[in-house]
């Protein structure tokens, strides 16, 4: 059961962060003192790819919630982490950011330190 | 692109934020579910019994919160630059489980934690946003 919860969390996981990033570009620089948050939830309340990406959010939750139920923390929060290198590549093939190699090995360093973390 | 020293700043003060956010409402929430005298399943009464726990309402708290600045955050910088910067939360999940929850930490875990320090800070080097200002009113 844990497999299948943590899959839910990493493909949920995935696909609201490249909402996110995407929408997030479009809609211009926000911030979260008192104007900036009401600026930022109109912003999300106008936007279907943003209330889209706060559903997979919602699933993903909802199945992170009953994994930290029945795994340790120290492993449901580095494992949901997998999504990680999934979400680095979409961002360079769907986002068209510039993965370089300083930030591409970053990436991976940070992708080691998970694995061990998560055993 | 954003390169300004402001924009630097205002984001490194939103990944400040969130990544002090987002390990405490994680603590808090599975403080308050492993404390929950239900297994969570898929029926939404259990759900919403556990989320009236006062410790799993700050966790979600904390981390609608957490969401909300991380939005702000990727409207300044790429995802492929936010994803292994707020790596270090994982750190502070390890840490809080160890302390707060008594979890066995071993020192492989820890040298995960070295691992992504390094990642993070190699990274962090990096400029924020790589991707064209082609943005709307908002």
């Amino acid at each position: 059961m844990k497999w299948i919860l943590l899959s839910i969390v990493v493909t949920a996981t995935a696909l609201s962060d490249l909402l996110q990033s995407h929408e997030m570009k479009r809609a211009g620089e926000q911030s979260v003192d008192a104007r900036g948050l009401a600026r930022l939830l109109k912003t999300i309340a106008r936007r279907r790819e943003l209330i889209l990406s706060i559903v997979c959010l919602a699933i993903s939750f909802f199945a992170f919630m009953a994994l930290v139920q029945a795994e340790p923390l120290s492993f449901a929060v580095p494992a949901s982490a997998s999504s990680f290198i999934l979400e680095t590549v979409l961002a360079k093939l769907v986002l068209k950011e510039n993965v370089g190699m300083r930030r591409g090995a970053g990436a991976l360093l940070v992708l080691g330190g998970v694995i061990l973390l998560a055993r | 692109m954003t390169h300004s020293p402001g924009a630097r700043f205002r984001t490194y003060s939103l990944l400040g934020l969130f990544v002090f956010l987002r390990p405490l409402g994680n603590l808090s929430l599975a403080w308050g579910t492993k404390h929950f005298p239900q297994v969570l399943s898929l029926n939404p009464v259990v759900y919403l019994r556990a989320m009236v726990d006062p410790f799993v309402a700050l966790g979600i708290a904390m981390l609608i919160l957490a969401l909300l600045t991380r939005l702000a955050l990727l409207s300044l910088a790429d995802l492929s630059f936010v994803l292994p910067v707020t790596a270090i939360g994982y750190v502070l999940a390890t840490l809080f489980g160890q302390v707060f929850l008594h979890e066995a930490v071993s020192a492989q875990q820890w040298m995960g934690s070295v691992l992504i320090f390094m990642g993070t800070g190699l990274v962090g080097t990096t400029p924020q946003n790589t991707t064209a200002d082609a943005k709307e009113s908002g």
